[in-house]
């Protein structure tokens, strides 16, 4: 029986290292690679012993595909690649091959400068991860092997996010990666053609949410930075480097350029040069609005923002700073969140997901006193806004995705259990699918029946074209031929050139059947009254009463004959070749019934 | 004479016509046939391979062919059908067939066999395509014709089962424009005929090929055009389409789902997968709804702009398109703007800083959410952020136009226009603006909403910033704090763009004319009058302070407790503005003073009828001049004239009425006094001197028929025919007049041709107007046409000279409503000392803004010149897009024009003015050939002449020498 597992070994009922196998005909593919914000231990990462035990992993998998360059998707690919040892493909779209490095090295950096852990991958590792990357553009069809392939969709959420199609045959799973159906100031929205796969592999953060227009949203952020900044307080803004980041600058640039504001903005990290740079590249994957505007003014140059400094986080007066990471739980937005926190005309806005057990998490969920590294307590007086500025589908995103690709089965990753459900219920509900949301290493088994492709002669066709009405569309349709299986081929031709190839000769099947009929008249004149009788009832075929006196409608022969014992009845005596069995039974049927009274 | 001149020239390659053009002159136009005919089949014949007859037919297809000679090319065409062995010659001659057959005057009833017969032995599909293309051009030109009807859908219907898309498409495409329903119902007795042609049509909604879905649509769509009522069977037919997997079908199956919605709009359907029922124009509304939400964004824009014209929906499904049903972690979620009106309400407004205040509130019962089928629901709030700004704007429209027949929903909407006002694409923003405008009667801002509105005027962009003057001069603020704020904001606006000044002064009238009663708390912190001191008198000049008092003094208009608050210098200000202000500021009942302009004007104009009848009085009585002699009747004319010019001064409504009539009586006036020269009595040959009163005349005619026939709107045919009459007089007149001062015949004979070229085309354009013109120079001229034809010019001369003299003086017929057109140039002012200074042989851009009035089709018509000292004049046309239209019959028109000059020794004055191009040829009808586009280009928008109608602005500029 074919079939399609899956196996999460992260974002199975959970957010972050995202990476999921797929078998589907044979094939194996992992799909993302990533690590986990909440974990500083070996948690951090999939278990890719799960895999193979004790084989290597490149004979095992058959290519690794990476969603976007987030690092809950892509973090532990060098670790992958290099230490645990994989050499085949990883297919990546060219924005995130080009973005990924600048962000794994940033990783790298934290955890082992500042952090100090050993035993982590090295620049060189990311470098040699890097070079079996195969960059993939969308909608286009990649050969992995002869029978693999794969394609890309856009996905919105953060540029060059796309979604995976993989076919193996007429088998198909579709990834979603992370999406967004709702574009924003510089993506536009998923997108996916009717494509009817077998598995839907969609991400679920937002499976209980359906979120305000984005307008209320964008409205409502510009105002708060303003109020704060006029009132002379300053704005920390944690973002990740890349995604949301370059999301809310444009937003901000674009306000400071139309009120003229000159208050200063800030940006943390010194990759957003070059990430920025590379945002002023990929002008395609962008939205209409920029693609059509950049030969003027390219958006992501921008006029107002400049980069940070350290000592800058000391300075009066208001200011709005870009600070990474996205969820306070290292680095320098945590450092200037520390030296703000105390003051109340300040604000922290926190525009995105935060995982549980970081810094983010704690003071959305209300939590004014912290406790730091080395038993500090840090009061939280500044004022904390959370803004779903998150580049996620919300419930209304993922239904509409779902209707869009029109999936056999659906099942539900990163997001968490509790949510998971309520949207798994929807799913079924609402699409008549069945839904699946496994946990991280259980193995979800997918029967498929796989359609087969059959050759068919021309000849056939045509002549089985000819017979009937116009076909339907869409309709199955019955049609006698013989199939021919040859060396793993299969073709569907008529029974008369099946025989000429297999030199076999033709048998005839002939059915005969008896009928008493009660009539006292001769046999000529019982055939006549057959075939009269069947002339009136079958109008549309070919009755004939031959001279010999027997009847023909089409092939069937009836002949009347004498009761060898009973002169009062005659036997009609019906034969038809197998080919004529279901006109024959009529026949006989209809026969058994008797015949009418003839007007005397 | 001269056309048929040249066509003799072009026949005589064959004998056969020579000979008989010159036996029966009449017939010319007759005779073009058998050589048009048997030309084409001598090249037919001659061509050797299926490329060179292809060319000869690409040819043939460049030129028109004559309605009376169409059935030979045809029989031809098709003799050579039924010899070829090519499909694309066959092709080729198939389109040809339907081409002619569209020739107007040519009926094809005559060739409907043989293309049917044709048809029947045709193998190729594409070929097939084209001949029921033809028949298509064939039947929609007889559409009285029953008979043929049937014949052509019953072919129709047979090859409908062809397996190539494309003759499946034509099929139904036929069926669509030819087929009928009632027909069906009233032969249905009769059997077999019977063709139930919207079932056939429907059949083929599940065909395989998307194309040929698509194509049964459009046929049931046309079926629908023509006015045939569909059955509502087909809705749920319609319905499945809407998931089909190509865009186009769905595209379709959008627009006939609306169109049997708003056929059948209270009929009611079930709703799957329960027993509720609803109304049917409901069920459509949600599942267009749903399609704004569509993968394919051509189909988005196609949903959202339908929504638009779906007024009878009910406002309880309406309401549901702008709310989303948010909702968090699955609790119910208020959105944004429940959350500010609610703040609002309660009084406490912008605070919004709680923590937590958008959290959700209560638990949702997981069951009852439905998060795809909720049909309508927040359809336009995804339309309103959609990726496409097509979509988008398509939305807004969308909104508009729901919002203007519903006002409880324009109240909810409000917040999502004023929400697009921040979208990232200029043209969504002035969409909405505009949108907003249109619907304003029916609301009220909210003070948080205007602080939204009011924060665009911050815009660079003027088109924004002047569409939201607009908007503000018909919105209804609630409160006094909104009048401050939006008159601080538009002080703002002014110290940024001073540019804006007109516009934001007109604004404020409006605003202080609406609100008399929110400015009156105002006036005194406005003025910053003080109850004990004598604060400074604030400058006149400065634009700032006028606003203001604009504001005021509009308010005060309609409230007489206001002028109390004003000190001293406020009232000389009202004074000085009054004056030089007038549009701006009204007049006011002021207390101790007499009112500064006597209440006559409000009073009279509800029965203008005196000044109404003295104009007919004095027309009427022109008209009676015939009787008259000359020099009575000159008299009577300047009189006349003068009154009318000056009623126009007085009476606005009636200046145009006015100046058209005058203008023609002036006409009249001129050609009396031309004819009434002595020098005509001489029967020498006249010198240039003698003849320059009669000849400037003749040209003044010209000028002014052309004025007005184009520089006024509301004109009809019935004073264009009028005024084509008397340029026909000038033209006579200038003929005399050259005829006698020139010595020789042959320029005359060149003139007399063109002249009656003229009258020809004077016949032939206003055949139907005839009638009316008894007794009239034409007619007398059109009587002895024959005659002037074979005559020698000079007889012709003394001709026209008699009937000039015995023509009479036609009745104008006054139009209804008619005005002139004008322009007046705000900027350049032409008022700057400073020259402009710029490096001669580049180029300077001087922008130019101007409003222009009662100007039909400015975008082809108005041009704009720059003299220079020189003498050189230069023609500027400006692009469409410069063109605004901010109200019917008013335009504005705010481009850039590039002066360039070799260098001047010092600073000089070039004149800047609008023109109105005119081109009197563009009324003649076009033959449908030209319209087919396989003609060589012809020029329509060439410029006969051109009318200067605004009063020019100088510009002083200094071309510099350039710097070696």
């Amino acid at each position: 029986m074919p079939e399609i597992r899956v196996t999460p070994l992260g974002a199975g009922q959970d957010v972050g290292r995202s990476c999921i196998l797929v078998s589907i005909a044979g094939k194996n593919v992992m799909l993302d690679c990533g690590m986990h914000m909440g974990f500083n231990d070996d948690r951090r990462f999939p278990d890719f012993s799960y895999i193979t035990q004790n084989g290597r992993l490149t004979d095992f998998l058959d290519c690794v595909i990476i969603s976007h360059f987030h690092l809950d998707h892509c973090g532990a690919l060098p670790y992958f690649s290099e230490m645990v040892g994989y050499d085949g493909p990883i297919y990546m779209t060219h924005p995130t091959q080009a973005i990924c490095p600048i962000l794994l090295e940033d990783y790298r950096k934290i955890a082992v400068d500042k952090k100090g852990e050993a035993n982590f991958f090295t620049s060189q590792m990311i470098k040699d991860c890097m070079k079996k990357v195969v960059a993939v553009h969308l909608h286009q069809t990649v050969q992995v092997d002869d029978e693999l392939e794969i394609k890309a969709y856009y996905a919105g959420h953060v540029l060059g996010a796309a979604m995976f199609q993989i076919k193996v045959g007429s088998e198909s799973v579709v990834y979603t990666g992370d999406y967004n159906m709702t574009p924003d100031r510089h993506l536009g929205a998923a997108w996916i053609d009717k494509c009817r796969p077998n598995l839907l592999i969609t991400e679920s953060t937002y499976a209980t949410t359906i979120r305000d227009s984005k307008r209320c949203r964008e409205r409502d952020f510009l105002k708060k930075v303003h109020e704060t900044v006029e009132r002379g307080g300053k704005v920390l803004i944690p973002v990740f480097a890349l995604g949301r980041a370059q999301e809310l600058c444009i937003l901000l640039e674009t306000f400071w350029e139309r009120m003229n504001l000159k208050v200063p903005i800030y940006f943390s990290t010194g990759l957003t040069e070059k990430a920025n740079h590379y945002y002023k590249l990929f002008i395609t994957w962008t939205n209409q609005k920029i693609r059509k505007t950049f030969v003027q003014r390219n958006m992501f140059e921008f006029k107002h923002i400049k980069a940070f400094d350290r000592a800058f986080a000391d300075n009066p007066g208001p200011m709005v700073v870009f600070a990474t990471p996205g969820m306070l739980h290292a680095g320098q937005s945590l450092q200037i969140f520390r030296k703000w926190a105390g003051n109340e005309k300040n604000m922290v806005i926190m525009p995105g997901y935060c995982v549980q057990g970081t810094v983010g998490h704690k003071i959305l969920s209300g939590q004014r006193k912290l406790e730091m590294e080395g038993r500090q307590v840090l009061e939280v007086k500044m004022q904390v806004e959370y803004m779903s500025f998150s580049a996620h589908a919300d419930a209304k995103g993922i239904m509409q995705l779902v209707g869009q690709a029109e999936p056999e089965r659906v099942l539900l990753v990163h997001g968490e259990a509790k949510k998971m459900e309520f949207l798994r219920q929807k799913i079924e509900q609402e699409f008549r699918v069945s839904c699946y949301m496994p946990a991280n290493g259980e193995t979800v088994t997918l029967p498929t029946s796989p359609s087969i492709p059959v050759g068919i002669s021309l000849g056939l066709l045509k002549r089985e074209m000819a017979q009937g009405l116009l076909p339907e569309a869409k309709k199955p349709r019955l049609l006698h031929g013989t199939l021919v299986m040859k060396d793993s081929s299969f073709r569907l031709v008529s029974s008369e050139q099946a025989l000429k190839e297999l030199g076999l000769a033709e048998h005839q099947l002939r059915f005969t059947c008896r009928v008493h009929l009660q009539d006292t008249r001769k046999e000529q004149e019982t055939a006549l009254r057959v075939y009269s009788h069947l002339k009136s009832t079958l109008k549309d075929h070919c009755v004939q009463h031959l001279p010999d006196g027997s009847v023909t409608v089409e092939s069937i022969l009836i002949q009347a004959a004498a009761h060898s014992e009973d002169p009062g009845t005659k036997v009609l005596l019906v034969s038809w070749t197998y080919q004529d069995e279901e006109l024959g039974s009529f026949l006989t049927a209809l026969l058994k019934k008797g015949l009418p009274q003839a007007p005397s | 004479m001269a056309a048929h001149l040249k066509k003799r020239v072009y026949e005589e390659f064959t004998k056969v016509v020579q000979q008989q053009q010159e036996e029966i002159a009449t017939k010319k136009l007759r005779l073009t046939k058998p050589s048009k005919s048997a030309a084409l089949h001598i090249d037919l014949c001659k061509a050797t391979s299926p490329a060179d007859a292809l060319q000869y037919l690409l040819q043939f297809a460049r030129k028109p062919v004559e309605a009376e000679s169409v059935e030979g090319v045809v029989r031809i065409l098709l003799e050579h059908y039924y010899k070829e062995n090519d499909p694309s010659v066959r092709l080729k001659i198939a389109s040809l067939l339907g081409l002619l057959s569209k020739t107007a005057g040519f009926s094809p009833d005559c060739i409907i066999d043989d293309a049917i017969n044709i048809l029947q032995n045709e193998k190729s599909h594409q070929v097939l395509a084209q001949l029921l293309d033809t028949l298509l051009a064939i039947g929609t030109k007889l559409p009285e014709n029953q008979a043929i009807q049937t014949r052509l859908v019953d072919v129709a219907c047979k090859h409908l089962t062809d397996t190539s898309h494309g003759v499946r498409n034509k099929c139904l495409q036929l069926l669509g424009n030819l087929g009928s329903l009632e027909k069906s119902i009233t032969k249905d007795t009769e059997g077999l005929t019977a063709r139930d042609v919207q079932k056939i049509i429907g059949d083929y909604f599940s065909d395989q090929d998307p194309r040929v879905r698509t194509a049964a649509i459009k046929a049931m769509l046309q079926l629908h055009e023509r006015g045939l009522k569909l059955h509502q069977t087909i809705y749920n037919q319609a319905c499945k389409l809407l998931s089909d997997d190509y865009e186009q079908v769905r595209s379709a199956a959008v627009q006939l789902i609306w169109v049997i919605s708003q056929l059948y709009p209270e009929s009611i359907v079930p709703i799957p997968s329960s027993n509720e029922e609803i109304r049917l124009v409901d069920d459509a509304f949600g599942k267009i709804c749903h399609m704004v939400s569509d993968g394919s964004w051509v189909v988005r824009v196609q949903a959202a702009k339908l929504l638009g014209s779906m007024e009878q929906v009910s406002s309880h499904f309406l309401e549901q398109t702008l709310d989303k049903k948010l909702m968090s972690d699955l609790r119910r979620k208020r959105t944004a703007h429940e959350r500010a009106k609610e703040l609002y309400s309660s009084g406490e407004f912008s605070s919004g800083r709680k923590w937590g205040d958008d959290a959700p509130k209560e638990e949702i019962d997981t069951g009852a959410v439905n998060l795809i089928e909720s049909g309508a629901c927040g359809a336009f709030v995804h339309g309103l952020e959609d990726e496409m700004y097509e979509v988008r704007i398509a939305a807004v429209e969308a909104l508009c136009m729901l919002a203007q027949s519903s006002p409880s929903f324009a109240e909810k909407c409000l917040d999502f226009l004023v929400d697009m006002f921040n979208d990232e694409i200029e043209e969504v923003r002035l969409q909405s603006i505009h949108t907003m405008r249109k619907i304003s009667n029916n609301i009220t801002l909210r003070e948080d909403q205007l602080d939204t509105v009011l924060a665009v005027l911050e815009d660079s962009s003027r088109d924004i910033r002047e569409a939201l003057h607009e908007l503000l001069c018909c919105t209804n603020v609630s409160t006094k704090e909104g009048i401050h704020l939006a008159l601080v904001e538009l002080l703002k606006n002014l110290t940024k763009y001073p540019t804006d000044r007109d516009s934001i002064w007109k604004c404020l009238k409006f605003l202080g004319s609406r609100h008399p009663t929110l400015v009156l708390p105002l006036v005194p912190e406005l003025l910053s009058t003080h109850p004990f001191f004598d604060t400074a008198e604030p400058d006149m000049d400065d634009p700032a302070y006028i606003a203001v008092l604009v504001l005021i003094f509009n308010a005060a208009k309609t409230c007489p407790t206001m002028p109390a608050l004003f000190s001293d210098h406020t009232f000389r200000h009202y004074a000085y503005l009054r004056d030089s202000l007038s549009h701006l500021v009204p007049a006011l009942r002021l207390p101790g003073r007499k009112l500064v302009s006597p209440a006559v004007s409000p009073n009279i104009t509800p029965h203008e009828d005196p000044s109404q009848q003295f104009l007919q009085q004095s027309l009427e009585r022109v008209y009676s001049l015939q009787h008259l002699d000359p020099q009575g009747a000159q008299e009577l004319l300047e009189f006349t004239i003068r009154d009318l010019q000056r009623l126009g001064e007085l009476q606005s409504e009636l200046a145009g009425v006015a100046d058209f009539s005058a203008a023609y009586l002036r006409c009249q006036l001129l050609l009396i006094k031309a004819l009434q020269e002595k020098l005509w009595n001489v029967a020498a040959p006249l010198y240039l001197k003698q003849s320059d009163l009669a000849s400037a005349a003749a040209k003044q005619i010209m000028e002014e028929t052309y004025k007005m026939e184009f520089m006024y709107s509301g004109v009809d045919n019935k004073q264009v025919v009028i005024i084509h009459h008397m340029r026909l007089q000038a033209k006579a007149l200038q003929l005399i007049v050259t005829a006698r001062t020139t010595r020789g015949v042959d320029p005359l004979f060149g003139m007399c041709e063109k002249f009656l070229q003229e009258v020809d085309f004077f016949q032939r354009c206003f055949i139907a107007d005839l009638p009316h013109l008894q007794d009239s120079f034409v007619d007398k001229l059109l009587d002895l046409m024959p005659r002037l034809m074979t005559s020698k010019p000079a007889e012709v001369v003394k001709i026209l000279q008699t009937m000039l003299r015995q023509s009479t003086f036609l009745h104008l017929p006054l139009p209804e409503q008619i005005h002139k057109a004008s322009a007046t140039i705000i900027e350049p002012a032409g008022e700057s000392d400073n020259p402009l200074r710029f490096t001669s042989g580049l180029v300077v851009a001087l922008d130019v803004d101007a409003t222009l009035e009662h100007v039909q089709d400015p975008q082809n018509t108005v041009k704009i010149q720059v003299l220079y000292p020189d003498g050189q004049a230069q023609m500027i046309h400006p692009k469409p897009a410069d063109f605004r239209n901010p109200g019917p019959g008013r335009h504005r028109l705010i481009t850039q024009v590039y002066l360039s000059h070799t260098a001047w020794t010092e600073p000089c004055q070039v004149e800047v003015r609008l023109l109105l191009a005119y081109n009197s040829s563009a009324r003649i009808p076009k033959s449908p050939w030209m319209e087919s586009g396989e003609v060589s280009p012809q020029v329509e928008t060439s410029i006969e002449g051109t009318i200067p109608f605004s009063k020019p602005v100088k510009v002083y500029i200094m071309p510099k020498p350039a710097r070696r």
